[in-house]
């Protein structure tokens, strides 16, 4: 599979006026990638994600295409979406564990859902119960209601139903926050052995944690107040990333062994700029220890090295 | 600066609000009536003005007269005002009596709301009529300020009950625990605290209570249990059936207090709908 | 200075109240002056509720709290406000901590109001701003603002500032920097650090080992309202004796090596509460038969205290 995004605009609309969560966004995700796109909130994150799959007031269709597996997605037409969702592109929701009908049987519940899509639930059956093993459920799951199960297990049990028709990109949103951290790391993986096994071709994993990036994602986009930052492989991200923010964000991240007393870690001063007017140019600026008169202008997110982007005036024309 | 843009949010929408609108304007033409009406006309309620018994409207008596002649536009406003001063006591003292007791039982919890549940719960069953006829037959003189107290002590259960449940929630909120931590006391922290949090719910109900008051004071007018000294809209219901105007045709007398008292009921509900849809951003259209 | 003696909170659950959840299960560890003690513990452990319990909020079901050896239940009236004078809390939430219709700075005018009402409002301004200062605000930027004008960080300083203000000895931050955004959590921290070194002691709750390393001396690690293990904070992270520590440890994420492949054990049911037996049986894969009883917490070594008898008994 392939998703190929090119100049996506997407804007919030409020009484005040537009926001402007997501300017001019263009960028790939390839065949078996796991995109991890992290950044801090309001960076854009999460509009992405429910651009691509369910774009509703109040959010606006601006201007942008998007191209999955070559064909592009009506994205702005949510009728015209129903073809996609599920089938070529599906979502793992954050509060995932609250996205089961309470009142339903699990298996009810997935039997009308494929229904609604005109797929024969026999037809899956086979391929449902090899999941329910791939993720260490039991088959008799299926019988029961959300509120037997534990937090980890209906997460567990999401994952395998938003991945029932085997869509070519899958977008996990925020996944692993609200969960203890042995079925995190739980979670994680299984969405490392989806994609291995074929339930999923691609996927975006969305999250605030970056090493839970580290650990499973293949490449790594930063997101700053709605412009794209960096995009790379996941090692380079992590070691020497070239973006100022995605420096000093990486920087500040308390790991075990380091000590106040002995290795004082540094924040970024200031915060991130509303939305609602946003500032000319690049929109670090007023953060960035190293900004310059050029910065006035929205630097192109361009490939300074083999598959990795950075949208800094600083990085242009050192390996272009 | 932002206290200011919020306002003007929220009168945006509120202008924009076609239940909200239409309720209110409903609502001030009959308090506007209902204040200057008196002094429109000349006649007392139950001065016998016209010596010709039941007429219909006409120039002179706008809304026609009684089966004694009285005139039925004089008792209309009168009655009007009756019925407003009913709905703002009668209601108000329900509120503020729903507010006393659910604010108490949702705050301290424990034993305190296990007697004031109880206590709300036998007001809740108590059959009302049945009860206000044996005081009625005890008292002989009923004044319009006694039917507000009777409305008042019967109407609160309702409004303590859900109060109750919104103290619940918000007594758990850091706020207060916050609050806790800086030494205030108990009561201070409700009215100062989780009050505030409700205003708009608080306003929502008295609205409520306002309509069910005028209402419930109708019904009781009607069955006789009304006021003794005075004219409301519902005696003018009871005047009319009771002497035959349903017999004789004069359609003047019950028409205009019934249809009064349906639009304002039904504007303060339109009103409510509307205020609930303004105050929770989540109803709103853009 | 703060002494926790087997507390122990139990909560009447189920339709009328017929079982009991102990949230927390006889509990005990000290906090001494100018020293800053980390609870770890994931969602259900009960560390909120050890907070709220020395913070006065939730009532103790069983044991004792004392602050330089007074008993803080016994407190009400003019002594309670005295310990609210020396003991302050700071919570999870920014937002939830302010009252939503009210200025951000009323939280400053309700302590002048309660605890310092001869100061007149002169003197009280220039102390508010210069505590503003101190934990890195500008006055001029966030004084006559509500809540949603500023950030979690800003409002989370805010909340400090107004423990300052009473100038405590002791503070409770329960999870205050998890809702706060990558870039601004460290400052907050090292706020915290800064203050530490000034002499403030600090009960420090958190899920995350990371920040508890980077800031306190020691750590308490606690599973389903039981003390796992104990000690100095270097010590547990090293060297983890306790197997829930160690998966713990090995299942975190972390930005220097992968995840082993060794799969750990999930739960299948919620991890709330304490039953019977060792609280980690279930998943554990030492357990043998001893554990059916509850491990007593033995101090291996000295201030390093551990309670599975797979550990202790290996010790002795």
């Amino acid at each position: 599979m392939s998703l190929q995004i090119e100049n996506l605009t997407v804007h919030y609309q409020t009484l005040r006026g537009d926001v402007h969560a997501l300017e001019s966004s263009t960028f790939n995700v390839r065949d078996g990638e796991i995109m991890g796109l992290a950044g801090e909130s309001g960076c854009g994150k999460t509009t992405l994600a429910h651009a691509l799959i369910a774009l509703a007031p109040p959010m606006k269709f601006v201007g942008g295409r998007v191209l999955l597996d070559g064909e592009e997605m009506p994205i702005w037409d949510t009728e015209k979406m129903n073809d996609f969702r599920f089938q070529k592109i599906s979502i793992i929701p954050q509060y995932a564990m609250n996205a089961m009908n309470p009142i339903r049987k699990i298996g009810k519940m997935v039997e009308e859902l494929l229904k609604s899509k005109k797929v024969n639930p026999k037809s899956v059956m086979a391929d449902m119960n090899m999941k329910l093993d791939l993720v260490k459920l039991p088959h008799e799951v299926l019988g029961m209601y959300p509120i037997e199960l534990s937090g980890g297990m209906k997460q567990r049990m999401v994952m395998v139903i938003s991945t029932l028709l085997n869509p070519s990109l899958l977008i996990a949103d925020e996944i692993t926050s609200a969960l203890d951290v042995a079925s995190q790391k739980a979670v994680a993986e299984m969405l490392v052995m989806f994609r291995d096994q074929g339930c999923c071709k691609s996927a975006i994993v969305i999250t605030h944690d970056i090493s839970i990036l580290y650990q499973i994602a293949d490449t790594i986009m930063i997101m700053y107040a709605g412009q794209l930052a960096e995009k790379a492989a996941t090692k380079t991200i992590i070691n020497s990333p070239r973006h100022p923010y995605t420096k000093l964000l990486i920087s500040s991240l308390p790991q075990i062994g380091v000590k106040y007393v002995e290795n004082q870690l540094t924040g970024i001063p200031g915060k991130p700029p509303l939305l609602l007017h946003p500032p000319e140019g690049c929109c670090f600026r007023e953060r960035c220890p190293v900004a310059f008169e050029q910065c006035s202008q929205v630097p192109p997110f361009i490939e300074i090295d083999k598959d990795h982007y950075v949208a800094c005036w600083r990085e242009v024309g050192s390996n272009a | 600066m932002k206290n200011q843009k919020k306002k003007n949010e929220f009168l945006y929408f509120a202008l924009r609000n076609k239940k909200l609108l239409i309720g209110t304007s409903v609502i001030l033409i009959f308090l506007v009536l209902a204040i200057i009406g008196p002094s429109l006309t000349k006649n007392e309620p139950f001065d016998y003005a016209n010596p010709l018994g039941p007429q219909p409207p006409s120039s002179e008596y706008w809304f026609g007269t009684t089966f004694f002649g009285q005139d039925v536009f004089s008792q209309f406003v009168h009655g009007l005002r009756a019925t407003f001063f009913v709905g703002a006591i009668g209601g108000g003292i329900g509120t503020l009596l729903g507010m006393l007791i659910g604010f108490v039982a949702g705050y301290r919890g424990g034993v305190v709301d296990e007697i004031l549940n109880a206590i709300t719960n036998i007001v809740l069953v108590i059959p009302t009529l049945a009860v206000l006829l044996i005081i009625a037959a005890y008292l002989e003189v009923r004044s319009i300020f006694t039917e507000c107290i009777f409305i008042g002590l019967t109407a609160w259960p309702w409004v303590a009950r859900a109060i109750r449940a919104q103290t619940f929630s918000l007594r758990t909120r850091d706020f207060v625990d916050l609050a806790r931590m800086s030494g205030m006391k108990s009561s201070r922290i409700i009215f100062s605290e989780i009050a505030p949090n409700m205003m708009s719910y608080l306003l929502l109900a008295f609205i409520l209570q306002f309509g069910g008051a005028i209402l419930f004071a109708a019904t009781l007018d009607f069955i006789g249990l009304g006021p003794t000294n005075a004219i409301s809209l519902g005696l003018m219901m009871q005047y009319s059936v009771l002497w035959g105007a349903l017999q004789l045709g004069t359609w003047w007398w019950f028409i205009p207090p019934g249809l009064a008292i349906t639009l304002i009921v039904g504007a303060l509900y339109s009103m409510n709908v509307g205020l609930d849809e303004n105050f929770n951003p989540k109803l709103r259209e853009l | 200075m703060l002494r926790v003696d087997r507390i122990s909170k139990i909560y009447r659950v189920g339709t009328f109240g017929g079982k009991e959840l102990h949230a927390v299960s006889d509990i005990s560890f000290t906090i001494k002056d100018g020293e800053c003690v980390s609870l770890i513990g994931e969602s259900g452990s009960g560390k909120t509720t050890i907070g709220k319990m020395v913070l006065r909020l939730v009532s103790i079901s069983s044991g004792v709290i004392t602050l330089d050896g007074v008993d803080i239940s016994s407190l009400e009236g003019g002594a309670l406000k005295a310990y609210y004078r020396k003991v302050q809390g700071v919570f999870q939430d920014p937002f939830s901590s302010l009252n939503p219709v009210f200025k951000a700075d009323r939280i400053f005018q309700i302590i002048q109001e309660q605890f310092y009402p001869d100061i007149d409002s002169q003197t009280w301004q220039g102390r508010v701003e210069k505590t503003l200062r101190d934990v890195g605000l500008n006055p001029e930027h966030v004084l006559n603002k509500f809540p949603h004008q500023l950030s979690g960080g800003q409002l989370q300083r805010f909340l400090i500032a107004r423990a300052l203000l009473l100038d405590i000895k002791f503070l409770v931050a329960d999870e205050i920097i998890s809702m706060l955004d990558a870039s601004t959590r460290i400052d907050v921290l090292n706020l915290l650090a800064e203050l530490k070194q000034r002499g403030l002691s600090i009960l420090f709750i958190t899920h995350d080992l990371s920040l508890a390393n980077y800031i306190s001396e020691r750590a308490v690690i606690l599973y389903r309202g039981c003390i796992a293990e104990m000690g100095v904070t270097e010590k547990i992270f090293q060297q983890p004796r306790h197997p829930y520590t160690q998966m713990l440890i090995a299942s975190v994420p972390r930005l220097d090596q992968k995840w082993s492949s060794a799969t750990t054990a999930s739960s299948t049911v919620a991890q709330i509460g304490y039953q019977h037996g060792c609280p980690y049986l279930d998943r554990c894969p030492l357990a043998f038969e001893k554990c059916k009883k509850r491990p007593d917490l033995v101090e291996i070594e000295p201030d390093y205290h551990v309670a599975c008898w797979k550990v202790s008994d290996n010790h002795r």
